[in-house]
């Protein structure tokens, strides 16, 4: 007979306002099977669980139900308390009087009943559990870092300077990400490049770091400390072992493109580095706009002229497949395209340009060489005018999220644009001023009243050109009346978005994403680097708009999370698998044709004599997730899955048609 | 007093009728609805409070007899729920779900329980909002259907 002992927290005023704790634990104990329950005001506290513990030896309990927050939350916590005190971690059930009850109910009655439904429910499911075993299951100490922008150089660093292996992956032709396109950073008006380019060439240069680069993660199988990756690193064309870097190649390419790493201001070869500190410094060869791969090999330039014939057009996509342990997604955002705001005239005049094409255009190494002028005829500007949350809390035209960094770069180009052409005159459109990190409010201030920035607060109606200039027509709604400024220059504080591929590679990795494809991590405040698939790290812009300061203190956090998952010698698997009575199973093979993981296979019963008998199906529970998907479909209920065996979840049923 | 009088006094005595409430019970997945549960309990979203919850691993883990077994116990509806179409923490697991449950579906008919007593859904984790949306219309569907009467009354 089991003794099942119920728990019921109160925790804080969050249930105990909308469930009758006490009430509820006293009936609690009148279920059947229950030979102990009782309420407290925080059972995951320290006192709570000793609560718990004392209760199990004093009261013989051999089964607990903790009626609190959501399992996804604390069933770990109460696993390891009950298992402290001496029972197996799955002798556990939990039923969720917080986030399925008291937050979503007003009714104390109604709340009340329900939560005492779902007590009777985990105390009809908990009599039925059994003791489960954890096995060991080896890990591969090496980690795959996704994105070599400056969260990803952070996470790969970090895991390779703890001494294990990383393979850092890297879709462009170079490391750096967004980081590298930027001249300047807030508060502090550091040189970007100055302090992103020795760690990209720290990256390269680190004994236990693999950067791919023109590289992209195509399938991903396993679980944690197990997963194989096959990675296509896409045809270069320049055999990196050969090229020296000279440069003479793109020199002489006689194909021009416009520069996607200038946001189209500049322009690039066929055959390019994106940028000057280029790591590694190899070209590559756009072979859709490359006049070699289009006219059937007539052009041929770089190849004859390159000193260490290291121009090789025969080179194809190569696939590799490797072992991982852990996965950290870093692929950051991409600037959101303003064209939708058809009012302010991006695309349709020259001089209206996005932040990013801005901070280009001041960028030493940049299309103009960091002379700062308009791009329609080469002078410089006198009135800019700075357009902030351009797609960003902005559901008609793109999202509604706060892109979180555009106060503070909009402030970063008022100052910047005072230092390059002294007599000019920065206007910023402001809806809010978000300036909270350190120094950031300090920041925007001095560009107010040093640099003598006129911060406007309201929206722009409308930006056309009139002659040479721009003329923007806006409101200011502290002062209440309309304004109209003669500018120069029109720059767009363009939203950050997901990657266009996001998706797509959330799904590869069991990641879940929110509406707006940012990567969702496993809890919004305790869980900010884990996703809900183990053994899968996030850093960086991917999971939400982020600022270079929040990326990498997150870098850092994932790959601390990796260093301490790659400490532990070996993981303990998850019994809570698929497991099949030889008895009845008579090898019909439904269960091994619905599987997604092949972790069913054939297995041949003998006699005692070793002569075989039959076959029937056996799991491999390396390869079982434990999703319960064959379960469903075996028609002798032969194969269970442990935790979630039909007996359980009927008695669930059950428990819950009979209760009073 | 005729028969007729006492039922219409009955209530009076009695003090005010309670008005009746469906009794629900939701299949949801652990990775995506039942994360869309929570969040739709963190967010402090309201939702009628008819639908009992067991949690299951995946969609696909719902056997079509949990759903018969749950009627014939007499609930009044049942709910499924997983994950989005190619968001499925085990890869297919929702698919095998949506055609066992398309089947059923037809099945429950032919056994004369009435469609609008079953629903099955795709919320994500993200959907908590989704989620008290469909408990809500879920409830509000059941409760139009009536008590459940048993199979083929």
């Amino acid at each position: 007979m089991a003794r099942v002992g119920v728990f019921v927290c109160w925790c804080g005023s969050n249930i105990a306002k909308t469930v009758d704790v006490v009430k509820v634990a006293e009936a609690a104990g009148k279920l059947p099977s229950v030979a102990y329950s009782t309420d407290y005001k925080y059972m995951c506290s320290e006192p709570g669980q000793n609560l718990i513990k004392q209760a199990i030896e004093e009261h013989k309990l051999d089964r607990i139900v903790v009626a609190s927050c959501s399992p996804r939350l604390h069933e770990p916590t109460f696993r390891r308390c009950i298992s402290e005190a001496g029972l197996n971690p799955f002798m556990l059930e939990m039923a969720n009087i917080r986030e399925h009850c008291s937050w979503v109910h007003d009714d104390k009655e109604v709340a009340s009943e329900k939560a005492l439904d779902l007590i009777a429910m985990s105390v009809a499911k908990a009599v039925k559990n059994e003791a489960l075993f954890s096995q060991e299951i080896p890990l591969t100490k090496k980690a795959l870092v996704i994105g070599g922008g400056v969260a990803g150089i952070q996470v790969a660093l970090d895991i390779a300077d703890a001494g294990y292996k990383v393979t850092l992956v890297e879709k462009t032709p170079s490391i750096g990400g967004r980081m590298a396109q930027y001249d300047k950073t807030f508060p502090t008006l550091d040189c970007a490049a100055c302090i992103l380019t020795p760690k990209m060439v720290d990256a390269a240069s680190h004994p236990n770091i693999e950067i791919m680069t023109y590289a992209e993660v195509e399938k991903v199988s396993g679980f944690v400390g197990n997963f194989e990756v096959t990675i296509r690193k896409k045809a270069r064309s320049v055999d990196m072992k050969k090229c020296t870097g000279c440069g003479v190649c793109y020199e002489k390419c006689p194909k021009k493109l416009p520069s996607e790493f200038d946001c189209g201001l500049g322009q690039r070869k066929a055959i390019y580095v994106p940028f000057p500190q280029a790591v590694p410094n190899v070209p590559v060869i756009d072979r859709e706009n490359c006049r070699y791969f289009a006219d059937g090999g007539k052009c041929g330039v770089c190849a004859k002229i390159c000193p260490s014939q290291a121009v090789d057009y025969t080179l194809e996509d190569e696939m590799i497949t490797d072992k991982y342990g852990a996965i950290v997604a870093a692929t950051g955002f991409q600037p959101w395209d303003p064209t939708p705001y058809t009012n302010l005239g991006y695309g349709r005049y020259p001089d209206v340009i996005t932040s990013l094409q801005f901070e280009r255009l001041f960028n030493a190494s940049g299309p103009t060489e960091g002379k700062l002028v308009r791009p329609s005829d080469h002078k410089p500007p006198k009135n800019v005018v700075f357009i902030s949350c351009i797609g960003s809390r902005d559901d008609e035209h793109g999202y509604p999220y706060c892109s979180k960094v555009c106060c503070m770069y909009n402030a970063k180009h008022a100052l910047l644009l005072k230092e390059k052409v002294h007599d000019a005159q920065a206007y910023v459109f402001y809806m809010d001023i978000r300036a909270n990190g350190k120094g950031y409010e300090e920041f925007v201030r001095r560009t107010i009243e040093k640099y003598g920035a006129i911060y406007l607060r309201g929206r722009v109606s409308r930006v056309f050109q009139d002659g040479e200039k721009l003329i923007v027509r806006g409101v200011d709604t502290l002062a209440g009346k309309p304004v109209e400024i003669e500018a120069d220059m029109v720059v767009l504080a363009a939203a950050m978005e997901a990657q266009p591929d996001a998706k797509d590679l959330a799904r590869m990795l069991g990641i879940s994403t929110d509406e707006y494809n940012w990567f969702s991590e496993a809890h919004p405040k305790l869980k900010p680097v884990e996703v809900l698939t183990a053994g899968i790290y996030l850093a960086g812009a991917c999971q939400y708009p982020k600022d270079i300061p929040d990326a990498v203190a997150q870098a850092s956090g994932a790959a601390a999370k990796v260093v301490g998952l790659f400490a532990k010698e070996s993981l303990q698997s998850e019994p809570t698998v698929a497991e099949v009575n030889e008895d009845t199973c008579v090898d019909c093979q439904l269960c091994k044709e619905v599987c997604p993981y092949t972790a069913i296979d054939t297995k041949t019963l003998t006699d005692r004599a070793g002569n075989p008998i039959r076959t029937v199906s056996c799991v491999n529970e390396g390869l079982c997730h434990g999703c319960g998907t064959c379960v469903a479909a075996c028609r002798s209920s032969s194969i269970q899955l442990r935790g979630f065996k039909d007996n359980q979840i009927l008695s669930e049923i059950d428990a819950l048609a009979f209760a009073e | 007093m005729s028969e007729e009088q006492v039922i219409t006094k009955e209530p009076e005595t009695a003090g005010a009728p309670k008005e009746w409430e469906p009794k629900i019970i939701g299949f949801l997945c652990n990775w995506c609805t039942y994360a869309g549960a929570d969040l739709a309990g963190s967010s402090r979203l309201k939702y009628p409070a008819n639908m009992r919850v067991v949690r299951v691993p995946c969609s696909g883990r719902v056997d079509p007899q949990f759903v018969l077994k749950a009627f014939e116990r007499g609930f009044d509806g049942v709910l499924v729920s997983g994950c989005h179409p190619g968001d499925c923490h085990y890869a297919k697991g929702n698919y095998y779900a949506r055609r066992r449950h398309m089947l059923l579906q037809k099945f429950l008919e032919h056994m004369g329980i009435e469609p609008e007593r079953f629903h099955f859904d795709w919320i994500s984790a993200a959907e908590g909002q989704k989620f008290a949306e469909v408990v809500e219309e879920f409830t509000g569907q059941v409760k139009k259907a009536g008590p459940f009467k048993g199979v083929g009354k």
